[in-house]
């Protein structure tokens, strides 16, 4: 992977020019990369990591276990498609193990959640079984650790 | 009672009679303030790697609570004989080549005491760390400062060296990757100092502590160059490319007969380096290359940002080759070193250590650590550019 790629994944608001400074690169040769990585579809967009617990109103994130029966043709593809529709669903993964795929949703509550599972996903056909389960607390979200502060408990000068 | 003398007139002289490092000035200054922003930091940002502070809590959980061997544990011995060998090509008997110290500060005080006698004299290139000159004095011995120049990028020559050394000289100490200045030396480079070394018969003590962070060419050690094993005592330790400040953890690789002087000194006034440490220095040996390579990728981040932030703003830097300082010529602007600090303190309460802090040849720059995050270089970096427009 470029050390470019490994930059933005720490911080991805970081201006070109400054990218260029730290990679002892031109600009114009970082603004090329980046306009590749993009037109690759390697970089697929620049989001924010929000600390939800720190908001007034929170999201409840729920982690869904589905388990389904893969498609003569297609496979698990098709289902999955059909699944990352909702705008409910924010990540959506095929898993090894005990069951097939894993899915992140969003919601206001643990109601709308619930309600999520029973009506939209359960029912789909080809879905055999999901096992929900409600996340309480983030401790570290790609990569940032979500409670701890940045503390710098060095000497402000030392030889 | 009277005639009894003041507690300040019982200090032994030479005590006494050495000046506070001008860090430490510095260092009250700054801490008067709220929310600086501190380039003057010569410690990794990082927290250890947490398998070296899981193998240190797991020895804790084994009740491993007691002395070590005054020479440090065995098996830390050997790992760190495979460590050097492995670097530098040259093998020292984990038996009674290699001693585990506290720091490599207190390895360089050992080496000092075991060989300076009164009035020996010890060369040392500046600007240098701030403890080479008291710990020669504190052994009775004179330092004698060999200055280092900017033109040549702070690295040390023979002609530097032929003009300071006389027949009372015993010790040359070298420093690279040096701190301040982030220099280091090519093969050839040191190649020629050890020729130096060996036609004046001096012993040399090198403290290559940075030798991990170096960011043009690798590392060449001054042990690696024939002839210079038998008269060279190598230091080195894990608090910079482990980020392990705080555990104290150093050692020394030198000929048997040093070896054994220094752990006569070791052994009456530390006894061993601290348990937890050592084991912790172990696992750092034996598993973190990955963290250090890692660690080292981010320091050059920064420096390569920092050097290119000072060259838009104009302002010289020495090729920060090595360790994590940029230091930075800074005479231009017509401000001593120390007023320039100050002045950048007090405008943008941004902190940066005088380069007088490490010698008399030092005015005129400031050391500028990389060793922070790079949002708060980045800030640092903007202020500086707006404080040097107001010169």
């Amino acid at each position: 992977m470029s050390e470019l790629l490994e930059l933005l994944r720490k911080k991805g608001r970081e201006t070109p020019e400054n990218l260029a400074k730290m990679l002892g690169v031109s600009e114009a040769d970082v603004v090329r990369e980046l306009e590749q990585l993009e037109a690759d579809g390697i970089i697929r967009a620049y989001q924010a990591v929000v600390n939800e617990e720190r908001l007034d109103h929170s999201l409840v994130t729920t982690v869904i276990e589905v388990k389904v029966t893969p498609e003569s043709e297609g496979g698990f593809d098709r289902i999955a498609q059909r699944i990352s529709q909702f705008p409910e669903v924010e990540s959506l993964f095929l898993m090894s193990g005990t069951f097939d795929l894993l899915v992140f949703i969003r919601g206001r509550t643990m109601h709308e959640a619930a309600r999520f599972v029973s009506e939209k996903l359960s029912t789909m056909a080809g879905v055999t079984s999901t096992a929900t389960h409600f996340m309480m607390k983030t401790y570290k979200l790609n990569g940032i650790e979500m409670q701890s502060g940045e503390d710098d408990e060095r000497l402000q000068i030392s030889p | 009672m009277s005639g009894s003398k003041s507690l300040h007139d019982r200090i032994a002289r030479t005590v006494r009679e050495i000046p506070r490092s001008g860090i430490r000035d510095f260092f009250d200054i700054v801490s008067t303030r709220k929310d600086v922003i501190s380039l003057g930091i010569g410690e990794p940002d990082f927290v250890t790697p947490w398998h070296i502070r899981d193998a240190a809590a797991r020895a804790l959980d084994r009740g491993q609570t007691s002395y070590t061997s005054n020479m440090g544990l065995l098996s830390l011995r050997r790992s760190i004989s495979r460590y050097v060998k492995q670097k530098s090509g040259v093998h020292y008997s984990p038996e009674d080549e290699v001693l585990i110290t506290v720091g490599v500060s207190e390895g360089l005080d050992l080496a000092v005491r075991a060989l300076v006698e009164p009035g020996d004299e010890v060369l040392y290139h500046e600007p240098s760390y701030v403890s080479y000159n008291p710990i020669v004095q504190f052994a009775y011995g004179v330092p004698v400062a060999v200055p280092t120049r900017k033109e040549n990028g702070f690295r040390l020559t023979r002609e530097e060296l032929e003009a300071a050394v006389t027949p009372k000289s015993k010790l040359l100490l070298l420093n690279y990757p040096n701190n301040p200045t982030g220099a280091a030396l090519s093969q050839q480079e040191v190649e020629d100092v050890a020729a130096f070394a060996i036609a004046h018969d001096l012993i040399v003590l090198t403290d290559e502590i940075y030798d991990e962070l170096t960011y043009e060419r690798d590392h060449f050690s001054i042990i690696s160059v024939p002839g210079m094993r038998e008269r060279t005592i190598y230091l080195h330790g894990f608090s910079k490319a482990w980020a392990m400040t705080g555990w104290r953890m150093g050692f020394t690789c030198a000929p048997p007969e040093l070896t054994e002087a220094m752990m006569k000194i070791h052994q009456y006034t530390m006894l061993c380096a601290p348990i937890l440490s050592q084991e912790a220095a172990r696992e750092a040996l034996e598993h973190c290359a990955e963290d250090v390579a890692h660690m080292k990728q981010e320091y050059m981040q920064r420096r390569n940002f920092m050097r290119a932030s000072f060259k838009q703003m104009g302002i010289d830097c020495v090729e920060p080759a090595g360790a994590f300082y940029a230091f930075v010529d800074v005479s231009r602007f017509g401000l001593s070193a120390h007023q320039f600090a100050l002045d950048l303190l007090e405008a943008e309460n941004v902190a940066v250590v005088p380069g007088t802090a490490f010698g008399s040849c030092g005015e005129g720059f400031i050391r500028c650590s990389y060793a922070t995050s790079m949002d708060r270089i980045t800030l640092a970096m903007e202020r500086m550019a707006r404080f040097v427009k107001t010169l």
